[in-house]
């Protein structure tokens, strides 16, 4: 296990998120990548936290976390809500406030 | 003993990340991801970051995993909607290079520009409660109140937006 060996993991779990934001249509599958996407980013923070021996990155990864805790609460509400007016979560259904 | 835990939860990351993104049902979805969550927990236990790894069980696999399976099943939709439209040859092909090319280029970045090494020895402290803790509420004083505001914001938004009518 080599920090390089990590923070390839960490790269490549942060495509597997953009893969899955650029291509599902369904709201909520779209959340979970961006979770995907943030976790990636989290485990790079704290390799090199672990690299450096400083608790540093582990604040930052800390705060990450509740960012996406509350991220989390304010997009599945406004998934609710979606919901509510269009019965569905298809976000290409979302065209209102396109021009 | 540490090579082997790697490899398995490398693994187990990858592939409960993609069974996220590829598969239809969305109860799958979100039940693989919290085996990805999990699993990136194991990755800190790995990194000794015991209380990350413990925070990470609690806050996502715990909390943000309970609210998106009660906002699925609340919907009543474990399909993704019948009418979606399989995203189109072109949007799909570009996304897909798109993060192949993000790849290419970060894995040259990490293997190019640095020559292999170990971790070094972590000092006897790292990653315990008083270490993080201790930078937290020294260095870290007022992003930390900071964020807190943020959270009981986001939580009066969930609850306007959620709610039928004032």
């Amino acid at each position: 296990m080599t920090p390089q060996g990590i923070l390839l993991v960490s790269v490549v779990l942060f495509a597997l998120g953009v893969v899955g934001v650029l291509t599902r249509r369904g709201a909520i599958t779209i959340l979970m990548s961006v979770e995907i996407m943030l976790n990636a980013a989290n485990l790079a923070f704290i390799a090199f936290s672990r690299q450096f021996d400083h608790p540093d990155g582990q604040v930052y990864a800390f705060f990450i976390m509740t960012l996406a805790a509350a991220e989390a609460a304010v997009g599945l509400a406004i998934v609710i809500a979606l919901f509510r007016l269009r019965e569905s979560t298809d976000v290409d259904e979302l065209n209102l406030m396109k021009w | 003993m540490e090579l082997s835990a790697f490899v398995v939860l490398t693994v187990l990351a990858i592939v409960s990340a993609m069974v996220v993104i590829l598969h239809r049902n969305q109860v799958v979805a979100a039940l693989s991801l919290a085996a990805n969550l999990v699993s990136i927990a194991g990755f800190y236990l790995l990194l000794h970051a015991q209380f990350l790894a413990l925070l990470q069980v609690i806050v996502y696999a715990g909390a943000i995993m309970v609210l998106i399976l009660f906002v699925l099943m609340l919907l009543n939709l474990p399909e993704e909607s019948r009418r979606a439209r399989a995203p189109g040859p072109i949007q799909a092909g570009l996304g897909v290079v798109l993060a192949a090319v993000f790849v290419a280029v970060m894995g040259w970045a990490v293997f190019g520009a640095t020559e292999a090494s170990a971790f070094p020895r972590p000092s006897p402290a790292f990653g315990t409660v008083a270490s993080v803790g201790t930078v937290l509420f020294r260095d870290y004083f007022y992003a930390f109140e900071a964020i807190s505001l943020l959270l009981v914001v986001a939580m009066v938004g969930a609850v306007l937006l959620a709610k039928r009518r004032l």
